[in-house]
């Protein structure tokens, strides 16, 4: 398995969010990714760029989504980057809290995280935020060290 | 094509809608959204979605069938949901959403369950 990177510079629009969902599928297609992890991929790839669209950037055609996949031997890696004013993450409800199960939003980030072995943000003052994302090929063979 | 196709019918008193495609952020989730604010402004307040032929749904899709769970009891109705798939079935599983929806696998049980 070689490794492999794909960039994507999209406009803050909604149907960018199927457009990056097709480009990651045919990059997962050439991965060697499971059924199932694809699957999951995909969910935390069209949560992740539909928060860049709408809370990251607003919409505002005028800003980019940027989305970068890698593909490695070990996992493949997917960030997804927006020009907008950040937010902390640990700051956002848990959706399956009882207070929460009626709310009609805020699940994208807890399937973000549900589907993917590890999600973590970068957020710059003033210089946008992005969301990176790790599935493991082989999640039992991690001890922690790659 | 429209990202998701509904098709209404009339089961005695319970208004079946058949839907087809993804329920998703934009198309889908207004589809749906829709349809069931039509259904109460036609007073049809006892409605079973057949989700079937829903192959796909993301956050924006579960908030929705939430929105239309919440405005169908508050308007006094029920909402059942019929068929779902075994990706759906997960997802309302981890979001504990298969605690709050009356679901079924066979529609007959699902109609007997409104009266």
């Amino acid at each position: 398995m070689t490794a492999e990177t794909t960039e994507l510079s999209l406009p803050s629009r909604i149907d960018t969010v199927a457009t990056a969902a097709a480009a990651v599928a045919e990059f997962l297609s050439r991965s060697g990714i499971t059924e199932d992890a694809a699957f999951g991929i995909d969910m935390a790839v069209r949560e992740a760029v539909t928060n860049a669209v709408v809370h990251g950037n607003r919409q505002d055609e005028n800003k980019t989504v940027d989305v970068s996949l890698k593909s490695s031997p070990d996992a493949v890696e997917i960030s997804v980057h927006d020009q907008g004013t950040g937010f902390n993450p640990e700051a956002v409800p848990d959706p399956t809290a009882d207070e929460n199960i009626l709310k009609a939003s805020g699940r994208g980030i807890f399937f973000m995280r549900s589907f993917m072995d590890e999600v973590d943000w970068l957020i710059r003052p003033g210089g946008g935020t992005t969301v990176r994302m790790l599935k493991r090929r082989n999640p039992q063979l991690h001890k922690g060290d790659s | 094509m429209a990202e998701l196709n509904i098709n209404e019918r009339q089961a005695g008193d319970v208004t079946v809608l058949d839907m087809s495609g993804k329920i998703t952020i934009g198309e889908g989730s207004v589809a749906l959204r829709t349809a069931v604010r039509r259904l109460l402004e036609e007073g049809k307040k006892r409605i079973l979605l057949n989700l079937g032929g829903v192959g796909y749904i993301d956050s924006s899709g579960i908030g929705e069938l939430v929105s239309s769970y919440t405005a169908i009891n508050k308007e006094g109705g029920q909402l059942k949901l019929l068929n779902l798939t075994q990706k759906l079935q997960d997802l309302l599983t981890i979001t504990k959403l298969l605690t709050v929806f009356d679901v079924y696998e066979n529609e007959a049980d699902a109609l007997n369950s409104f009266k």
